[in-house]
């Protein structure tokens, strides 16, 4: 069971939020949730690195947050809708977000999204990334 | 008898709501999105219904990770705008129908169907955005809402054929709720996106194109889509699409569609809007 390939491993540039992240990331989602309420808000701000000592995050996580690698903290094991929390306690949109998730420009990912998107041509597998070079 | 007249689906993408409540409808980005709903906007408001039972995700607002129902029906009495991180919406608290909700509740689960239900609940942008959509800015909302919340956040979401059976079986129930009342389903999310990694900004309007074509033509085979289909095709956050399947599920086996509208993009997303109406 273990040593079967996911198929989901094959899809290019995505990372499922499965049992095994969401366990991982539980502690850094549910700091991510706690940006819900205004006054915890203003304490994160105040002091980010402190604020984290709360939650039982690992220092890796706790890191990625200071940095604000969101990448990393996908890889981590935070969940994009939390994520949300945090990006918007710095004002930033999901579209902003996506554009540094991509390694894009703002300018060229907005213009690519009023473009009609990025095609699933070339999208869907890990094979097509490699063969693009 | 209460009667199920018809199913509408639509995205619900926070950007949308944000441009209604900070008044940018008419700035050209979004002009022709807003454009293309007011069709919608016109048939809503001719035929009045008393009920819709709305079908959506909540992002992470009020279900965190420490309860994560994969079906939960909004039962109370009303339900307030999620604060989601920026304060809540400005629009009208959601009143619920809840002798309604309770009847599906207790029919479902008796159809082998066991939903969670919520007596207490703020509702996000998933459920808010597609009122806004239909019904504009009113004081308050034209009809009550009961709140049908899906998880598709935390992997695996329900499959497309459950939902299809969900739908079937709340169309049962409400068949068998005695009060005359027009009720309406509400299939939201989608259509393809994703919001997340290096892939993000994928769309696809073959795959969008084929779906609408098959909600009415072969509602069947959208049932059987895998989940790793809507990932690999629709985008990580395309397999909100399952959620359109409970409200197909819910209509007759033949429905007439009425309207239909794409558009991209809102922010990351392709827009897509179906009305289906039963035929009888």
């Amino acid at each position: 069971m273990k040593d079967e390939p996911n198929p989901f491993d094959d899809i290019p540039g995505t990372t499922l939020f499965d049992a095994q992240r969401s366990r991982q990331g539980y502690h850094l989602n549910m700091f991510c949730m706690s940006l819900m309420k205004a006054e915890n808000r203003a304490a994160f701000k105040a002091d980010e690195a402190a604020y984290l000592q709360k939650f039982l995050m690992t220092p890796e996580q706790r890191d990625a947050v200071l940095k604000r690698e969101w990448n990393r903290l996908i890889a981590l094991g935070g969940n994009i809708y939390f994520l949300a929390k945090l990006f918007s306690t710095d004002g930033k949109s999901f579209q902003q977000v996506a554009a540094i998730m991509t390694g894009s420009t703002q300018e060229a990912y907005a213009q690519m999204m009023l473009n009609g998107g990025r095609s699933p041509e070339g999208n869907r597998s890990k094979k097509d990334w490699e063969n693009r070079g | 008898m209460a009667k199920l007249v018809a199913g509408v689906a639509t995205s619900h993408v926070p950007a949308i709501g944000a441009a209604i409540d900070l008044g940018k409808t008419e700035e050209p980005y979004w002009k022709p999105l807003f454009k293309g709903y007011e069709p919608a906007k016109k048939w809503i408001a001719e035929q009045k219904p008393d009920v819709i039972i709305l079908v959506y995700n909540d992002h992470a607002s009020a279900f965190s990770l420490e309860i994560i129902p994969t079906f939960a029906l909004g039962c109370a009495a009303e339900f307030p705008p999620a604060d989601e991180g920026w304060g809540p919406r400005k629009v009208p608290v959601v009143k619920g129908h809840p002798e309604l909700a309770w009847h599906i509740a207790q029919s479902v689960i008796l159809d082998e169907f066991d939903l969670t239900i919520v007596n207490n609940m703020a509702v996000d942008h998933g459920l808010t955005v597609p009122l806004s959509l239909m019904f504009g800015q009113p004081q308050e909302w034209p009809c009550q809402v009961i709140p049908l919340a899906v998880n598709v956040v935390q992997y695996p979401p329900p499959t497309g054929n459950r939902c299809y059976n969900l739908g079937k079986a709340i169309r049962r129930a409400v068949d068998s709720f005695d009060p005359d009342l027009k009720v309406m389903i509400f299939g939201t999310g989608g259509m393809s996106h994703q919001l997340q990694g290096p892939r993000a900004g994928l769309i696809n309007r073959a795959f969008d194109t084929a779906f609408l074509d098959n909600l009415s033509a072969d509602p069947r085979q959208l049932s059987r889509i895998p989940h790793i289909d809507y990932v690999r095709e629709a985008g990580s956050e395309g397999i909100e699409l399952v959620m359109w399947l409970i409200m197909r599920g819910a209509l007759d086996e033949k429905v007439r569609e009425v309207y239909r509208f794409y558009h991209v993009p809102a922010s990351n997303t392709a827009v897509g809007h179906i009305i289906l109406e039963n035929e009888a």
